[in-house]
């Protein structure tokens, strides 16, 4: 990444490359851009409104030269009422965590609902991506599809579908890609458990090793070739 | 050989030996050729328990193909079934009538020796069609189809590059072929060079042996018209392969290498009726030697790229060798 | 029905004739067409790289459609990382690409490495691209046997392995096991390397270049494979930018994009001196092409990350216990079948909250039914062969 001018001053860094490019989708979705988050140097991630989930595609390939499809895939942002702390006391049950309120939390740049789209674009030529994120709705989830922009988003989009029961409107063909046919549930959903671990539950951390130089062996890093 | 024994006498050995003649070279190229040859230019041993360095494997194999379960698919024809191993089989018998091992020693003698060796292959395209057929299973059917339209387009090939040897030696008749070489001082794989080379083009297609083993291909079709078969019959089959290299070996060693004639050693000497077959063997083994060779060194063309090979590129190929051959003849 | 024969000078008798006639022809028509045989390759097959099943329709020899069916090995990776601590998942992945060994775990540490601010020591990022490279080496060396094999030439798989055993004895000896080395951890690598490591490495190098010129003698130069490889399965780059294909597959349709290179990786690639095969074809040969000179290349590469390994320790100093803090991450490396990639979702616990893992063969297999269409039925196995998958890549 050459191009990026980076003024490292004590903890500010800047991208200009990056907010520039969160600038561009911002003007060209206009209220359809709801956030964006830059890591310096490193990657951009971008929010935007399901209904601009196209748009934003095809503003990408088009106009910014990402003509790389990375993947599409979802997010369960509902945290695990089964738990996942690896606490062996606490077994949560088959039903899980039904008397505790668990409070969810988005990553970055947001997010509002439980379920969430994102995608990745890539130019190959500048190097550089975005991740674009797009909440979609809690009860009957549904997004358009992408094929028309990116042909190869096809196989993607049925896997969001059979595993978190996301309905792409417009997709040609939307069977199960992983699942056998007439499987019954969304196996990513943060709900749907995971049977071998309620069978047998964690039995926590039980052998960690020792970290490489620890105890007598602080010569370690001498070892010859 | 002055003993004139009853016909039936005459035949029942003609038989005996028939069987011997075809099936010791079979095992003996399968042995050689497709389990050391075969390992060794594949960086690994072959087959090393049973017997030293894995001589006893064919009795192994034999033993076990006879013990397997004789099954039928459902709904194949069980006629047309069982009976391909045999159509197959039969031709190879045939085929090795007309082979002269010396100058006295030869089952049958007959004035169009090549002629009726190369109709009488033929017939085994009949065979794996109904391999094919009647194993009423897609994967066999799609190998049958390949094969007898690969097997029918190298016919051509074989018959035309036989030609220009028969112009050189005025006669269809495998001894004075045979002879005629013996006369011509040369062997006839010099002066035929592009006969011999479509020959065995033409050959290792009629095998169905790689580069031309598409209707065998075991990466897409298993193995082609063979998949449904097992046990005793798919023995039939595979010792009707190898049979059938050994015999065309001997077929173009008769023809191209001069037979069971040794350079600097008199053609008529009664000594070569008994080292006759010994020196042909070895030319046999020499030939299989070859086709195997291509064999397991080569991928395999796709059923167009052979096709083509075939009709745009062999056969003008030997009918440009027979116009060669006979301005040669008339010339000289 | 009085349209039909309008412009006709007939009588009625003859106008019903004459329609009955057209109509007993269609239906012999309809009944005479023929669909196509649908063939169905796999999911048991000596031709397919795992459990993957092709539905094809032919035409005679001719594909109208055909479409791969996946899922046979699908081990619900994605699902199963949410419940295992971060050293655990790196035991999972492994078996991601299970030729590729070592590259699997690289991207995943690199991300969670990234959201714990952590550096591995010069060293360890040394010997972590070296091992790299050597999955990278065995990955292709098996492609490289294998694809004469998907077209008949039963001889160069042989050598192939055989020469193999060279590069995953190293592996072994440096790691501890041959596919599944597990030796990655958060901020470094597990043990140092044996001694003698280097210079035995070093001479299996040079017999994985013997290996590479005696299959650029006996395979590339063969005639038949030409002829079955050139112009089959030509893919057009901007065709294959639109469905994520990446590594050689890209590179053999002439784009030059190497994410060795071009992407800002801690790894020590950039220091050092190569270069990045494309081909302009696009077709089945040209991809077989660019693996083989990566393979090579990728030899050298070890050789200079041998004689450049900087001393010093081969661990950062991390926690025993591995919380990575919240935060999102992707890292996405050149493996040796193309992209790998990992999002790594943290909410700052023991385990991972999402890790959505990028698999190259997933896009390169979603070419295939556009790939597939009106080709002959041996070009399925030279292309599907060409495009080079595993199946524990596709249905993680």
């Amino acid at each position: 990444m050459s191009t990026t001018e980076e003024e490292v001053v004590e903890e500010v860094q800047t991208d200009a490359v990056r907010e520039a490019i969160a600038k561009a989708f911002a003007d060209e979705l206009g209220d359809g851009f709801i956030e964006q988050h830059v890591r310096p140097g490193s990657d951009l991630w971008i929010r935007i409104a399901p209904a601009s989930w196209v748009a934003a595609a095809s503003f990408a390939r088009d106009k910014l030269g990402m003509t790389w499809l990375d993947f599409v895939s979802a997010i369960d942002w509902m945290p695990s009422p089964f738990g996942r702390e690896m606490d062996a006391e606490q077994d949560w049950g088959a039903e899980g965590r039904e008397n505790e309120a668990q409070e969810m939390t988005t990553g970055l740049a947001g997010g509002d609902t439980r379920f969430q789209m994102f995608m990745r674009l890539y130019s190959t030529e500048e190097h550089i991506g975005v991740t674009i994120k797009a909440d979609v709705a809690n009860d009957s989830p549904a997004i358009d599809t992408l094929i028309p922009v990116f042909a190869g988003a096809s196989w993607h989009e049925r896997e969001v579908a059979e595993m978190f029961g996301i309905n792409i409107v417009g997709h040609p063909d939307l069977r199960v890609l992983y699942l056998p046919t007439g499987f019954e549930g969304n196996p990513l959903r943060k709900d749907y458990p995971l049977v071998s671990r309620r069978v047998k539950p964690w039995p926590g951390i039980v052998d960690v090793e020792n970290m490489p130089g620890d105890g007598d062996d602080e010569d370690e890093a001498e070892a010859t070739a | 050989m002055a003993l004139n024994p009853p016909y039936w006498v005459d035949t029942l050995t003609k038989i005996g030996i028939g069987l011997v003649a075809v099936l010791l070279p079979t095992g003996a190229l399968v042995y050689m050729f497709l389990f050391k040859m075969m390992s060794f230019m594949q960086s690994r041993l072959g087959p090393m328990e049973t017997g030293p360095h894995g001589g006893l494997q064919l009795l192994a194999e034999f033993g076990k193909f006879l013990q397997k379960e004789d099954i039928f698919p459902s709904k194949a024809d069980r006629f047309v079934f069982a009976a391909a191993p045999f159509v197959v089989l039969v031709s190879t018998f045939l085929l090795v009538l007309v082979l002269p091992g010396g100058p006295d020693t030869h089952f049958v003698d007959l004035n169009t020796g090549i002629y009726f060796a190369l109709a009488v292959s033929s017939v085994s395209v009949i065979g794996i069609l109904m391999a094919g057929w009647g194993s009423n299973s897609k994967y066999s059917l799609l190998g049958g189809i390949r094969a007898a339209g690969q097997l029918i387009a190298y016919e051509l090939p074989l018959v035309l590059s036989v030609v220009g040897v028969v112009i050189m030696a005025e006669t269809l008749n495998l001894k004075g072929i045979v002879a005629a070489q013996a006369d011509f001082g040369l062997w006839f794989i010099i002066p035929q060079f592009i006969g011999f080379f479509i020959f065995m083009v033409a050959v290792q297609a009629e095998l169905t042996q790689p580069p031309f083993d598409m209707p065998v291909a075991e990466s897409e079709l298993v193995t082609g018209y063979l998949t449904e078969y097992s046990g005793i019959r798919f023995l039939l089959f595979f010792i009707g392969e190898f049979a059938t290299a050994a015999v065309f070996s001997a077929i173009a060693a008769t023809l191209f290498l001069g037979g069971w004639t040794i350079p600097f050693v008199d053609a008529n000497a009664e000594i070569m009726d008994y080292i006759g077959p010994l020196v042909l063997a070895a030319k046999m083994i020499f030939v299989a030697f070859l086709i195997f060779w291509f064999r397991i060194t080569y991928p395999r063309f796709r059923e167009d790229q052979l096709q083509r090979l075939a009709w745009k590129f062999l056969i003008p190929l030997s009918l440009l060798n027979i116009v060669v051959t006979a301005i040669f003849k008339v010339a000289l | 029905m009085a349209d039909i024969t309008a412009d006709l000078d007939i009588t009625n008798e003859e106008q019903l004739r004459y329609i009955a006639g057209q109509a007993a022809d269609a239906r012999v028509n309809i009944e005479l067409e023929t669909e196509g045989m649908t063939l169905n390759i796999g999911p048991q097959h000596p031709a397919t790289h795992g459990t993957l099943r092709i539905v094809a329709r032919l035409d005679g020899e001719k594909v109208i459609e055909a479409e791969p069916i996946m899922g046979y090995m699908h081990r619900g990776y994605e699902k199963l990382t949410e419940v295992r601590t971060y050293p655990q998942v790196t035991t999972l992945i492994n078996r991601i690409d299970w030729v590729g060994s070592f590259a699997n775990e690289v991207p995943f540490i690199l991300a969670a490495e990234e959201l714990m601010d952590v550096e591995a020591p010069p060293r360890a990022q040394y010997i972590r691209t070296a091992l790299f490279e050597m999955g990278r080496i065995a990955n292709i060396m098996l492609f490289l046997g294998d694809m004469p094999v998907q077209l008949g030439g039963v001889t160069a798989i042989f050598y192939a392995f055989r020469d193999r055993e060279f590069v995953l004895n190293q592996i072994e000896s440096a790691t501890g096991g041959r596919f599944h080395p597990n030796f990655n951890r958060i901020g470094g690598v597990k043990d140092d390397l044996p001694a003698g490591w280097i210079k035995e490495t070093k001479s299996a190098m040079q017999k994985v270049r013997d290996f590479c010129d005696e299959i650029e003698d006996l395979v590339m130069g063969n005639e038949i494979f030409q002829t079955r490889c050139r112009g089959v399965g030509i893919i057009p780059p901007d065709i294959a930018m639109a469905y994520g294909l990446s590594g050689a597959n890209l590179r053999g349709s002439g784009v030059d994009w190497d994410l060795r290179r071009d992407a800002d990786s801690p790894l020590a690639w950039k220091d050092l001196d190569w270069k990045v095969w494309t081909h302009p074809d696009g077709d089945s040969f040209s991809r077989f092409w660019v693996r083989l000179q990566e393979t090579r290349e990728a030899s050298y590469m070890v050789e200079q990350l041998l004689d450049g390994l900087p001393a010093g320790p081969i661990m950062a100093k991390v926690p025993r216990i591995i919380k990575v803090p919240a935060g999102e991450s992707y890292v996405q490396t050149e493996n040796p079948l193309g992209a790998m990639g990992y999002y790594v979702i943290s909410q700052g616990e023991l385990t991972p909250f999402r890790v959505k893992i990028r698999t190259a063969s997933f896009s390169n297999m979603s070419i295939s039914p556009w790939l597939l269409e009106g080709v002959y039925v041996p070009d399925i196995a030279t292309i599907l062969a060409s495009l080079y998958f595993i199946l524990g890549d596709i249905d993680r």
